[in-house]
């Protein structure tokens, strides 16, 4: 399980059976001290989150386990929002929508 | 999942008996910003995802979650047609346009 | 499993089910010397540590499921054990004991 920022929105119709209605989002990861860490990737989203916010999500197979249903070729997903994170006496909040 | 276009199609014909009857495209892989990036994978298509499509795919275990590819060896398949996106609500890509 | 430092806390109000009421670390995976590792991750406390503390980290969705006894959690991180000392070859390269 990771720190991420949602940073954009995907839309994508055609999809496989078991996914319809689950909303995408880009996902940066981040690092304990907030900065970007490897590459964005785009999650299927369990909870309600949007651009900007702070959340945490988990990758590979287990990701497909929060889906609303569980058989589905899914590999990331955000499990929930994060209000704050503390590390280094400093705080990791939420940005403007989408700021990096 | 990551994003990529694809750009092209695989046919072989001597392979594992598994793989019968799978459609292989091959996906260039694209940042978020839709720049491609050199890296190229061959996915297993279960959307009906067509040439310079965007596509979704998804790697791992997680690729032999479908009725298509369980207990198939299969490690990239594709999960959905992109149609748009955006960062920061600037749109970055958009299929109908 | 692998050897961590916590660096820091999540706050998480909106998560799905299976996270609700778990506390949430930010953990760094350090090599046997404290040298940061590998990336930051959140991982889910099973041994009461705290920020600051070498712990050992278990990122493996069954081993998990059978800790947390949930057979369907989207869970694959946890800390499993806060760690007194690490040992190379003759040399103590880390001691709790001495360090608190």
């Amino acid at each position: 399980m990771y720190l991420g920022r949602v940073i954009g929105r995907v839309v994508a119709t055609q999809r496989y059976a078991g996914l319809t209605g689950v909303p995408l989002h880009w996902l940066q990861p981040l690092d304990e001290h907030g900065a970007d860490m490897g590459d964005a990737l785009v999650a299927c989203t369990v909870v309600s989150a949007g651009p900007g916010d702070l959340v945490h999500f988990v990758d590979g197979r287990e990701a497909a386990l929060a889906c609303p249903e569980t058989f589905v070729p899914v590999d990331a997903a955000i499990l929930g929002f994060v209000e704050q994170a503390h590390a280094n006496d400093k705080f990791i909040g939420r940005t403007a929508a989408g700021a990096r | 999942m990551l994003i990529g276009k694809v750009v092209g199609s695989v046919v072989a014909t001597r392979k594992d008996e598994k793989l019968a009857n799978q459609k292989l495209l091959v996906v260039q892989v694209h940042d978020h910003s839709n720049k491609p990036k050199d890296q190229y994978v061959v996915a297993v298509d279960s959307v009906g995802a067509g040439h310079e499509d965007m596509v979704l795919y998804a790697t791992g275990s997680s690729a032999r979650q479908t009725t298509q590819t369980e207990n198939r060896p299969c490690d990239a398949v594709i999960m959905a047609v992109v149609d748009s996106w955006d960062l920061g609500g600037a749109n970055v890509y958009e299929k109908w346009s | 499993m692998f050897l961590a430092e916590v660096v820091g806390t999540v706050v998480s109000p909106v998560q799905i089910a299976a996270l609700e009421g778990r506390t949430l670390l930010l953990v760094r995976p350090v090599a046997p010397d404290g040298r940061a590792a590998g990336k930051t991750r959140i991982a889910i406390d099973r041994a009461q540590a705290g920020v600051g503390d070498r712990v050992l980290v278990i990122d493996e969705g069954n081993s998990a499921r059978q800790i947390l006894g949930d057979k369907t959690a989207p869970i694959k991180t946890l800390v499993v054990g806060v760690v007194d000392y690490v040992e190379a070859g003759d040399a103590l390269v880390y001691d709790h004991r001495v360090r608190s």
